[in-house]
């Protein structure tokens, strides 16, 4: 057993929902009891989904344990070809069912249904939600490129040469860190070299997408965590190379323009010539100054903390104190990263390692997941998300790609921004204990001359006509402190309003609430 | 009345420990369970996890899955190094999960071992909130069902008290604290209780009222220790508070005129605001899917009190006994539906249309893609909205989505 606050990743078949939710034309039925369908509202609320993920759950409960699950689960299948009517079929167990060991794949063939079924086998006592989503893409991929693989050993045939080079873009999924504008970017990069792009997958694909990707020259893996197997595989039925080269950051970005220059045998050095990110001159420009030698930790996904690394050192002039990730998968990418940077490595999945960690290295910035932020918030460290889990918030409406030379002008501002900000609230809390101007009880300059009272931190200490003659029952004050801090200020306003309205010397608790059944709309 | 089995779009009872764990300030809550377990309950707690969190689980492994006397060793380890880190606790729930159950991890056993072990600081019980056994707010029914065991019996002398069972925000315990105290009922306690050492003695003396629906196993062994159950509706709502406390004071025989004076002022304080909500929400359509057990003391406070019109009210399960109050405030035609076969249920609702769909997170948003107003259900269950003052707070919820629907231009 493992003692675990925090979890970076969900259990293997969130992974597989991930790859369902993803794809056009895929219903996975998901043999579960109930109240796994939590994981719904991660992709209706996080991700803001406007549909409900393809997910069947049988949510069978006590009472059905025994002989009943598996007639359940069959019931269910039937259920939801009939209703949603699937090109294809996953099925599979989580974490529960998994102990029950009925056979969702063989239940399922024994309803002949007329659509293809993908049986997942996904431990969930040993392996984690990337790993999910990775096997259940390469399952996909097996099942329907599969039969129009190459013969063992043929070569494929070279491109006809009036054909413009194309290649498949692997990884994208639902509920992942900036995917959807990684996909956009790259592919308005490969566009802008000459690619085309064949088939993205998984999101936006469906079943028959699947079948076409031998026709392929290439394959881009823009997240190895979830692509990997696939990409491996495809390498070896379609006889298909892929990219090792992840764009993210200048440089990375730069690399992987001449790897698939090479792999599409185009030339692309007027491409490499032309600047094409603002990050460069802005981090050249004077004003940047300041953030030389910034002392940084990096924890997130392998990919992302890789390439974070790389930007903060060569891109943006900062010293790496540590890079770590929860993917153990990829630990000696980690390893080889710290040790180019002179950087400690980490590879944990434990929230509380980490923190630790944090603490004992006191950098001036953190970048990492949604846990590293309320980390960093608690130690006051400036902090920026570089990966996932996240939150709502990094599921911006605006368009903020990771990927490409538009991501890197996102990752500049993203990276700097609490650095300013962080630079700017130490100044204010310095000046503020010895400079006039800044301290809490001068007025604020532009209202000087209209003789305006200062504006005080505590809120209670506002001086006002009313409250010299307003007089706050002890109780009545201890229960506007149970009041929400947030609406407190209002609550405490319209109160003495009220008060002062109705000539009430005094306020109790009865005035603190005839005031809030008079305010409330 | 509808009877459905099929899939259930629901939140199993591990979900109660995200509120629980606020309330009782010295309690640890330690689910033993999968990952899943474990991603439930951060993403339903969502940002609160931070806050020194008072809960964890204790992921199941495969080493765990492959002997069962290696699994109690390792809890063993687990319950040792937390207490360690978190010293201040003074009350450990072992939460079981639909894994520890279907492995028959026996907790209550842990809990005996454990109790001996970490005996006098720390007491460690046992409860499961699987999802094979308990669905969402039963978890706090079966946490609080635990308790009842761990209290002590009143002193053979005791005098008639009143017991007030299910959590509620500090706010409304200290509102009703204060109207029990005005109607000369006393002494009154809650359960829970906010610290573990404040655990209410009980006994055949005991009178005790609910206020949560879903309390049903913790109102029986209440029972079973002798304490007596005051039948009311719920307190939601100008009336239904009224009638919760007319009832509480019927049974300590509390002169009505008296009762009248007391809550009187507060009552008509609570119908100012409702009757305003009412001119936004009278005659509007609302649909339930089923939650947390609170739909039908909602439904017959948005019924009665703000004048809606129930299309169909969905619960997971109905306590027929418990609820007898406030069914009966209900209007005769109400469709009532128990258990949910999610798919049936959302073509009844779009064949309905209602004017305002209360549900869970997973369908709130694809239903208003599809042009229904929704009012998201666990909102219902974490914000303060029993009693008097909390009135117009709760219509204000409902009253929110629909209004924002006729704000936004585009």
């Amino acid at each position: 057993m493992q003692l675990t606050v925090w979890t970076y990743e969900g259990p293997p078949h969130v992974g597989a929902m991930r790859i369902a939710t993803g794809m056009e034309g895929v219903h996975y039925v998901l043999h579960a009891p109930q109240g796994d369908t939590y994981a719904d509202l991660l992709f209706t609320m996080i991700e803001r989904r406007q549909k409900r993920p393809p997910v069947t759950y049988t949510t069978f409960q006590a009472r059905d344990l025994g002989s009943d699950t598996a007639n359940l689960f069959k019931s269910a299948v039937q259920d939801a070809y009939d209703r949603f009517q699937p090109q294809a079929i996953l099925v599979g167990a989580s974490c529960t069912a998994e102990l029950i060991q009925d056979d969702p794949g063989g239940l399922a063939e024994a309803l002949h249904l007329p659509v293809p079924i993908v049986a997942l086998e996904l431990p969930s006592y040993q392996k984690k939600e990337n790993w999910g989503a990775a096997e259940t893409f390469y399952r996909l991929v097996r099942t329907f490129a599969g039969p129009h693989a190459l013969a063992p050993g043929a070569k494929r045939a070279p491109r006809a040469a009036e054909r413009r080079p194309s290649c498949n873009l692997l990884g994208a999924t639902a509920l992942g860190f900036r995917h959807r504008d990684d996909g956009a970017e790259i592919i308005r990069l490969l566009a802008s070299i000459g690619v085309d792009v064949n088939v993205a997958a998984p999101m936006g694909a469906t079943p028959a997408d699947l079948a076409r990707l031998g026709d392929a020259d290439f394959n881009v893996v823009l997240y190895p965590e979830i692509a990997g197997p696939s990409a491996k595989w495809l390498e070896k039925a379609f006889a298909q190379p892929c990219t090792k080269v992840v764009p993210i950051g200048v440089g990375a970005t730069r690399d992987f323009i001449a790897e698939v220059g090479a792999l599409a045998n185009i030339d692309v050095s007027t491409m490499l010539d032309a600047e094409q990110s603002r990050l460069p001159w802005y981090s050249r420009s004077v004003d940047s100054t300041y953030l030389t030698g910034k002392r940084v930790f990096i924890f997130g996904d392998a990919t992302h903390a890789v390439a974070a690394a790389r930007i903060a050192a060569e891109e943006l002039g900062f010293t790496v104190v540590a890079v770590g990730s929860y993917s153990r998968e990829f630990a000696r990418d980690i390893r080889d990263a710290a040790q180019k940077y002179g950087a400690e490595a980490l590879i944990t999945d434990d929230f509380l390692a980490v923190e630790q960690h944090i603490q004992a290295l006191q950098p001036e910035l953190v970048l990492g997941t949604q846990m590293e932020r309320h980390i960093a918030k608690r130690l006051k460290i400036p902090c920026a998300v570089i990966s996932a889990p996240v939150h709502v918030q990094d599921f911006p409406a605006r368009y903020s790609p990771q990927m490409g030379f538009e991501g890197a002008n996102v990752i500049f501002d993203t990276f700097v921004h609490p650095l300013m900000m962080g630079l700017e609230e130490h100044l204010l809390g310095m000046f503020r204990d010895e400079d006039g101007e800044f301290s809490d009880t001068a007025v604020p300059s532009h209202l000087a001359a209209s003789g305006a009272a200062p504006i005080l931190v505590m809120p209670q200490a506002v001086p006002s006509a009313d409250a010299i003659t307003l007089d706050w029952a002890p109780e009545a004050q201890k229960e506007l402190g149970k009041i929400p801090f947030f609406v407190r200020g209002k609550a405490r306003r319209n109160t003495e309003k009220f008060a002062a309205e109705r000539g009430l010397p005094r306020i109790t608790i009865e005035t603190l609430y005839d005031a809030k059944a008079h305010f409330s709309r | 009345m509808i009877r459905e089995r099929g899939q259930r779009e629901v939140f199993c009872g591990l979900t109660g420990i995200v509120w629980l764990h606020r309330k009782i300030q010295d309690a640890f809550f330690l689910v033993v369970g999968s990952r899943t377990c474990a991603h439930l309950i951060q993403s339903a707690a969502g940002v609160m996890i931070f806050a020194e969190p008072r809960f964890a689980t204790a992921i199941i492994d495969e080493r765990d899955l492959a002997g069962l006397s290696d699994a109690n060793a390792e809890l063993d380890r687990i319950v040792a190094q937390l207490l360690e880190r978190r010293p201040d606790i003074k009350l450990l729930f072992l939460v079981g999960s639909c894994p520890s159950e279907v492995i028959k991890l026996d907790l209550s056993r842990a809990a005996l071992r454990l109790s001996r072990d970490h005996a006098p600081g720390v007491r460690i019980l046992n409860y499961s909130g699987s999802g094979i056994e308990t669905t969402f707010t039963q978890g706090e029914d079966a946490c609080l069902a635990s308790l009842v065991p761990e209290m002590a019996p009143e002193a053979t002398d005791a005098a008639p008290s009143l017991l007030v069972v299910g959590a509620l925000a500090d706010v409304v315990e200290d509102q009703f604290k204060r109207l029990f105290a005005a109607l000369g009922i006393g002494p009154v306690q809650f359960l829970p209780p906010r610290r573990a050492a404040d655990l209410p003695a009980v006994g055949r003396k005991t009178t005790y009222i609910l206020a949560q629906p879903f309390l049903g196993d913790t109102a029986r062994a209440l029972d079973d220790r002798g304490a007596t159950r005051i039948d009311a509706p719920f307190p939601l709502g100008a009336e239904g508070t009224s009638l919760w406390f007319g009832a509480a004071a019927a049974a300590f025989g509390i002169d009505p005129a008296h009762v009248e004076s007391v809550l009187a002022p507060a009552r008509d304080r609570a119908m100012r605001p409702l009757s305003r909500y009412r001119l936004a929400l009278k005659g509007k359509r609302i649909f339930f899917f089923p939650d947390s057990q609170l739909e039908v003391p909602l439904a017959r406070f948005l019924s009665r009190e703000l004048g809606m019109k129930l299309v169909e009210v969905g619960t997971p399960y109905l306590h027929r006994e418990h609820l007898a109050a406030d069914l009966a405030l209900l209007p005769d035609d109400v469709v009532l539906s128990e258990g949910q076969d999610v798919e049936k249920q959302l073509d009844r609702c779009r064949a309905q249309n209602p004017d305002l769909v209360v549900c869970g997170l997973g369908l709130a948003n694809p239903l208003e893609a599809e042009g229904l107003t929704t009012k998201w259900s666990i909102e219902l269950v974490f914000t303060p909205i029993q009693g008097f003052e909390q009135a117009g707070d709760l219509a204000e919820l409902f009253v929110r989505p629909l209004a924002r629907r006729t704000k936004l231009v585009a």
